[in-house]
């Protein structure tokens, strides 16, 4: 038997999640994912008017807010068969791909990259052929000899104050940091530019949404958002033109900035396209409604089996019985009380039971999921592939631009295959976000074009019938797939489920003991020094990790709360 | 000048919720001139770069472990604070720590930053705030207001 690795919790995520690996002869020969809390929040909407659940829903995490919200609503809307306003989808439709936007930047540029950047490198950098490699990649306006310089030596001062800050964690001087100092100091600017470029998608958040971090505009039904405009305190024409200004600048960093640094880094980590595939079954849903009941969607989405694109099983429509009918979770491996086999989210119970982490039995506050008892992977690949396989072009276009690019810098082709990995997960993250920043600026004209013609509307009355009711509520989230299910039983909640995107791809092994996502993911990842397990971040970091509802309490005696342990 | 009071905290964890809970009273029983800005922060930590950057103060309410009795109410201000966020503090990885942090690196810190924290008693499932931390809410909002007294921002109650 080989080492032992335990790292709990993982750096740069939302939540305590804990990771387990054997490690011998420079690799994980197996893996175990650990959500080290107990996600029970569910229980909390029992018997609350289900017209209030967004709003309690939204609060299970703090980097999701808006996506809990819209799956909730959503799942009512469809429980009830009633039909939004398109006013209000193209709203909502805004608030996604916004967020969408949001989210991926942040994740690649202040989550994840530092996994491939090494900041301390970038302080050797020369300015001058740094910005003579990035014109030779992108156009754009930040890429100068004089902005390379002025991040050097701030960054510098930065270092030099010898307190890292948000840099402290970083895996500094790694044998696996393989990027030369020029490339280091591009991103290293790149990841400062990022911090001021990912609040223009956040004030588009803050103006539909009327508030962040928590939005206050949505209701079963449409959205409370009045259009009228002339005055001040709703909607407006100056309120929508300063949205379209910051989607404009949004679009020129993630089309001139993000997708050529994924491709740039990728080229030079090109061997990383060897590992981390896992589970290559992917699902993900439709989004961006464009019609009042949600039947047809911007966005396709559907079931792949096997990595074998041909497969593609496509998913219609809201409440589609294909996917309705798929969703079953486990928890025999997980802190719940079970026995009964895996169970529909309707059925679904939450009745902790708390053992100790048992390699063969329970280990994780994570349920299983599967899709028609296999276990999936959700996410922008899974996102991607899908929307590859349902023939969107603008999937495609971005695709073969990050392909070429990736070709070109490591003077090679490279296949559609090679995204069945760590980093593909990157690149698919980085050709969603370009995909979604166009499909916000689609949205916007959308919405302008429908006010134009006089529809102001933007609100269905919900109307609760007497006997039960249930429903499912699917979005296609950041993360991946994300369904809130819920049963009413005269106009009350009787029982809600979310299954969330992390739930899938940290799912511990099913009632088929078949590993989850990031443990298959894990299988062969190379460890170069089990002391220091950058590998092995790089992975679980490529899902873009999120275990929701993390408590967030302060705690000034504890020294150190991120404890890499070698048994 | 501008002044930013933000809680946060869960919610839907009782007494983890009392840094949102004392926001929500404070706007709920007073009137806010224009100089301050009061924040709902819940859990979330890269949205608020926006709202926290070129802060003159910042004014932070949150549940905080202490190993003190429950519903203890502490102060930190000044070199105390920097000290307190130093470490992780918090599960949340990018946290509310990160977010100063990374407000420093764009030279958007807060000119002062003070954290007014309430030992919480129970961290169990559930909206309510536990009758013994509830009791202290006057209290915590008291210490706000008297923060901002102290910063020339007298907040009159609403009628």
């Amino acid at each position: 038997m080989g080492k032992r690795i335990t790292i709990d919790p993982i750096t740069r995520i939302e939540g305590h999640l804990r990771i387990d690996c054997e490690v011998d002869g420079g690799k994980v020969t197996k893996a175990w994912a650990s959500g080290q809390m107990w996600r029970g929040v569910e229980q909390i909407l029992l018997g609350h008017d289900p017209r209030d659940a967004w709003t309690i829903t939204q609060r299970i995490c703090g980097v999701c807010t808006t996506v809990h919200a819209i799956a909730s609503v959503r799942a009512v809307e469809n429980a009830l068969n009633l039909e939004v306003p398109l006013n209000a989808q193209y709203i909502r439709n805004m608030i996604i791909t916004a967020h969408a936007i949001h989210d991926h930047i942040v994740h690649f540029y202040h989550l994840s990259a530092l996994d491939w950047v090494d900041v301390t490198s970038a302080l050797k950098g020369d300015p001058a052929k740094t910005a003579q490699l990035a014109e030779s990649l992108s156009s754009w306006k930040g890429n100068s000899m004089h902005e390379f310089e002025q991040v050097k030596t701030r960054l510098g001062a930065f270092v030099g104050t010898g307190q890292l800050g948000i840099f402290t964690n970083g895996y500094w001087g790694h044998p696996a940091m393989k990027l030369s100092p020029e490339v280091n100091l591009l991103a290293t600017a790149h990841y400062l530019q990022a911090l001021d470029i990912q609040r223009k998608a956040n004030k588009i958040v803050t103006v539909l949404g009327s508030k962040t971090p928590h939005i206050q505009n949505l209701a079963v039904g449409g959205v409370a958002n009045p259009i009228a405009l002339d005055s001040q305190s709703v909607l407006t024409v100056e309120r929508l033109l300063a949205i379209k200004g910051w989607i404009d600048e949004l679009a020129d960093f993630v089309k001139n900035v993000y997708l050529v640094d994924v491709s740039a880094i990728g080229a030079f980590y090109s061997d990383w396209t060897k590992y981390g595939a896992g589970i290559t079954d992917y699902l993900s849903v439709p989004d961006l409604p464009l019609d009042t009941k949600g039947t047809q969607f911007a966005l396709p989405g559907g079931y792949i089996k096997a990595g074998d694109l041909a497969s593609h099983h496509p998913i219609a429509a809201f409440g589609d019985p294909y996917f309705r009918d798929g969703v079953e979770e486990s928890v025999k491996h997980s802190w719940y009380k079970g026995g009964k086999g895996a169970l529909h989210p309707y059925k679904g119970e939450t009745d902790p039971e708390y053992t100790d982490f048992q390699d063969n039995g329970k280990y994780s506050w994570v349920k299983s999921p599967t899709f028609y008892s296999r276990p999936a992977q959700v996410g922008p690949l899974a996102r991607v592939l899908n929307m590859v396989a349902a023939n969107h072009e603008p999937t495609k276009k971005y695709l073969q631009t990050v392909l070429d690019t990736v070709g070109s810098l490591a003077k090679t082709t490279i296949p559609v295959s090679a995204l069945h990995s760590t980093i593909g997960r990157h690149a698919a993250r980085a050709v969603s976000c370009a995909v979604q920043v166009d499909e916000l600026d689609k949205q916007w004209g959308l919405l302008m074009a429908n006010i134009a013609k006089g529809d102001t509307a933007t609100f269905n009355k919900p109307v609760f019938p007497k006997g039960e009711i249930s429903g499912v509520g699917f979005h296609e989230a950041p993360r991946g797939v994300l369904s809130h299910w819920v049963v009413i039983k005269g106009g009350k909640i009787s029982n809600y489920q979310a299954v969330v995107p992390t739930t899938w791809n940290a799912a511990p092994r099913n009632e088929s003991d078949v590993p989850g996502p990031y443990e298959a993911a894990l299988l062969n990842n190379p460890v170069a020094d089990p002391e220091k397990p950058l590998e092995i971040l790089r992975t679980v970091h490529s899902f873009d990790p999120c275990l929701a509802c993390a408590v967030h309490v302060l705690d000034p005696d504890n020294k150190e709360v991120v404890t890499v342990k070698v048994l | 000048m501008r002044i930013v009071v933000l809680g946060v905290g869960n919610i839907l964890l009782s007494d983890e919720g009392i840094g949102v809970r004392t926001v929500e009273k404070l706007m709920r029983d007073y009137v806010l001139p224009p100089e301050v800005e009061v924040i709902d922060g819940g859990t979330s930590a890269m949205e608020l770069l926006e709202d926290l950057g070129h802060a003159d103060h910042l004014i932070i309410v949150d549940a905080v472990c202490s190993g003190k009795p429950p519903a203890t109410i502490i102060k930190l201000a000044g070199a105390e604070v920097p000290v307190f966020f130093r470490t992780k503090l918090s599960p949340h990885q990018v946290g509310l720590s990160d977010v100063l942090a990374t407000l420093v690196l764009m030279g958007e810190q807060p000119g002062s930053t003070t954290v007014i924290g309430v030992e919480p008693q129970s961290l169990a499932l559930g909206m309510e705030l536990t009758p013994a931390v509830a009791r202290q809410l006057p209290e915590v909002v008291g210490l706000v207001r008297s923060e901002l007294s102290a910063l020339g921002m007298n907040l009159a109650a609403r009628v």
